[in-house]
């Protein structure tokens, strides 16, 4: 007995140490493609004329959103991203004086957590562009896409039978395809939101910093928030005020992906426990026959002397 | 390996009362599944693109699969420790684990949007790997064919005692089929321990990915190894649960190895508490974690209830008290539980304006899949040997 405690405790052992690797993470430098494209905001820059809402819609063939007091939907209203809209324009005021724009849609990160989160494929990142798109044909629907999701980007057609996931793809199937641009860039009166290279864009957003320091908060948003994103923000106030979170510059993707993938490289740790665990569990079995062998004979034994006493 | 002669079938009438009231509410949560199933998800949940998973995912699928690792914890102690003292408890620990693994795999199926897209499962081009979502979603249905696998016994056993003519075919396979399954249980038993090792921390696992969501109380990589350890001492809380009330509910005797097994419990639970506030110290979350706020009041009667619970058990005239062991047993179920809760719901907080409760026909939905469940294992008991024997002895 005391021998097969001491074997739990090392099989114990080995489990919790494979359960336990030390999860040394120095989150690798994530490196954008050269070739990864994206979109540069500048909020310094945007009028608010929701032309690029209007144009998305139109692009993407989107339902529009009622506005409460419009029965004949006439307009389209959307409030917020949501399965309907991709691609929205909201309205920082601070005060009567100062007021910013901010435009938000799919981030398009280098490390996507929707990639990262999906089980079956249905989320996917191009290799040599990095546009973040989704295929309905493979999606079940779990929803994992959203919980990962940082920025809380994807969207779930919650009043349909049949729902799907919505995000913004770069008009990867419409507009990019076709006019080598994104709908909303492409229809930008005022050049708010301009499409290029993600290392373009970046130099550009640099040099405007540079330009006109006053004008900017000095940062760029998306340049490393959970590992650098290819849409990148200028703004002349301040990134929560427009209603961004302050995020790590670690991919919480990657660190998943580490623990992940120590738990189950090769699935060497699975069939080790398994091996160790059968060996364990074999040896137990012989030992548990022996005493079952050892106690049938003691109980004959004692039946024998039973009916020798009887007779006697 | 053959212990038929532990098991026995509870032979009572099956269509009582509580038949009928479980019935009940089996059918009006299948009511509501039809509901969401014309009417899509949005029209029965309160679930929105914030909190994109309610209570059929974190009750249903993260704690009832902790709630049905008895059949996990039991195994472990009975065929690694080589407690086999032990073994009369494990097919009544083993129907339970899959109930509860079904209605999570069924609670799936009326979770997710396209269900009809869910053989992208079994398509090797489509498998993603890097998913924690898929390790979990493939060791669960391993796990759900292990378990099945090794109730057949039971099953068969029923077949050969039985001398009804009409299944004499069944008999004949019976006879045929039971000694090989015995040779091999072993085995498969081994992968029915290391299956749940592997979902069960990555069930953890899970949240990884949704830093930025999750209070740093309880989001750390330490996740998988928690939550493995957590199902662990559930699992031993869920035997002694079910066995009281198994005992109340069909008037047998209580089972005293429940006792016994009881005493493992606090090592466990210390080992897991020890993790869990070095982790909030070396994170420098322990200030977070007593601040007074509401996440610190949850974490707060998450450490109450475990550690309640398991301070009972180490009082030897509490464990001989069967009261004071179903006591300790439902603090450390519900303690367990609230774990699960505060990882995947409490102590997640999308940026921006959301907010969630369950609505009715979720409540509903869950509660039809619950009672389903118990209905299953009711019926189950009493076609089938499942029940331990009982130590009448020669009195």
């Amino acid at each position: 007995m005391k021998k097969t405690r001491r074997d739990f405790l090392k099989s114990a052992a080995v489990g919790s140490a494979f359960l336990a690797t030390p999860f040394s993470l120095h989150a690798q430098d994530l490196k954008a493609n050269d070739e990864a494209v994206g979109m540069l905001y500048d909020s310094t820059l945007c009028v608010g004329c929701k032309a690029c809402v209007t144009r998305c819609k139109q692009v993407n063939d989107m339902a529009a959103v009622d506005a409460p007091n419009d029965g004949d939907r006439i307009w389209d209203s959307p409030v917020d991203l949501d399965y309907r809209t991709r691609n929205i324009i909201k309205l920082y005021k601070e005060d009567e004086k100062y007021f910013a724009y901010v435009k938000h849609q799919c981030m398009h990160c280098i490390k996507p957590a929707c990639v990262s989160a999906c089980p079956v494929s249905a989320m996917q990142k191009e290799d040599e562009r990095g546009i973040v798109f989704y295929d309905k044909n493979k999606c079940i629907g779990c929803r994992y896409c959203q919980v990962a999701c940082a920025f809380n980007i994807p969207k779930f057609e919650w009043p349909e039978s049949y729902p799907k996931i919505v995000k913004c793809d770069l008009c990867k199937f419409t507009n990019l395809k076709l006019k080598n641009e994104p709908a909303c860039c492409e229809t930008c009166p005022t050049g708010a939101v301009i499409y290029g290279k993600r290392k373009d864009l970046l130099a550009e957003a640099k040099n405007r910093l540079v330009a006109s320091p006053a004008k900017y908060t000095g940062e760029i948003y998306g340049e490393h928030e959970v590992g650098g994103t290819n849409v990148l923000y200028l703004a002349g106030t301040s990134f929560q005020n427009l209603g961004f979170a302050e995020l790590e510059h670690e991919s919480a993707a990657m660190m998943s992906e580490h623990i992940q993938h120590t738990l189950y490289k090769g699935f060497i740790a699975p069939v080790a426990l398994y091996g160790f665990l059968a060996l364990v569990a074999l040896k137990n079995r012989k030992s548990a026959h022996q005493v079952e062998e050892q106690k049938k004979v003691a109980t004959e034994i004692v039946e024998k002397v039973e009916k020798d006493g009887e007779e006697s | 390996m053959a212990h038929a002669d532990e098991y026995h079938v509870h032979r009572a009438k099956i269509l009582t009362p509580s038949f009928y009231v479980l019935l009940f509410f089996a059918l009006l949560g299948f009511f509501f599944i039809g509901i969401r199933f014309v009417k899509g998800i949005g029209a029965v949940t309160n679930l929105s693109d914030g909190y994109p998973w309610g209570i059929w995912i974190v009750y249903d699928v993260a704690t009832s699969t902790a709630l049905a690792c008895g059949g996990y914890a039991m195994a472990i102690i009975i065929y690694i420790m080589n407690r086999m003292t032990y073994h009369p408890l494990i097919r009544s620990a083993l129907v339970t684990s899959l109930f509860g693994y079904m209605l999570a795999g069924l609670s799936v199926m009326v979770d997710i949007g396209r269900y009809f897209n869910a053989y992208s499962f079994f398509i090797p081009s489509r498998w993603q790997p890097n998913s924690v979502m898929f390790e979990v979603a493939v060791c669960v249905m391993a796990y759900n064919v292990v378990l099945m696998l090794e109730l057949l016994p039971a099953i068969l056993e029923r077949f050969i005692s039985s001398t009804n003519p009409k299944l004499k075919t069944f008999k004949k396979i019976a006879v045929k089929i039971y000694p090989v399954l015995d040779k091999a249980l072993i085995f498969i038993i081994v992968l029915g321990i290391t299956l749940p090792t592997m979902h069960q921390s990555s069930l953890g696992s899970m949240l990884i990915i949704a830093k930025s969501k999750v209070n740093p109380i309880w989001h750390t990589e330490f996740l998988p190894l928690l939550f493995v350890i957590n199902a662990l001492y559930i699992g031993y809380a869920v035997v002694i649960f079910e066995s009281f009330s198994s005992s109340m509910a069909f008037n047998r005797p209580f089972e005293s190895e429940v006792q016994r097994l009881s005493r493992v419990i606090p090592y466990i639970t210390l080992v897991w508490l020890c993790i869990r506030f070095y982790d909030l110290f070396s994170r420098d979350q322990l200030g977070a974690a007593f601040a007074g706020d509401y996440p610190s009041m949850m974490f707060l009667a998450e450490m109450m209830l475990i550690s309640g619970g398991s301070f009972i058990l180490t009082w030897k005239q509490f464990r001989s008290s069967p009261r004071m062991l179903f006591i300790s047993a439902v603090l450390l179920v519900i303690g367990g539980a609230w774990y699960r809760f505060n990882v995947y719901l409490i102590g997640f907080t999308p940026h921006g304006n959301w907010s969630y409760f369950p609505s009715l026909p979720e409540f509903f939905i869950t509660l039809g899949l619950v009672a389903f469940e118990i209905l299953g294992y009711m019926v189950l008991v009493k076609l089938f040997p499942i029940m331990p024997k009982l130590h009448t002895k020669k009195a």
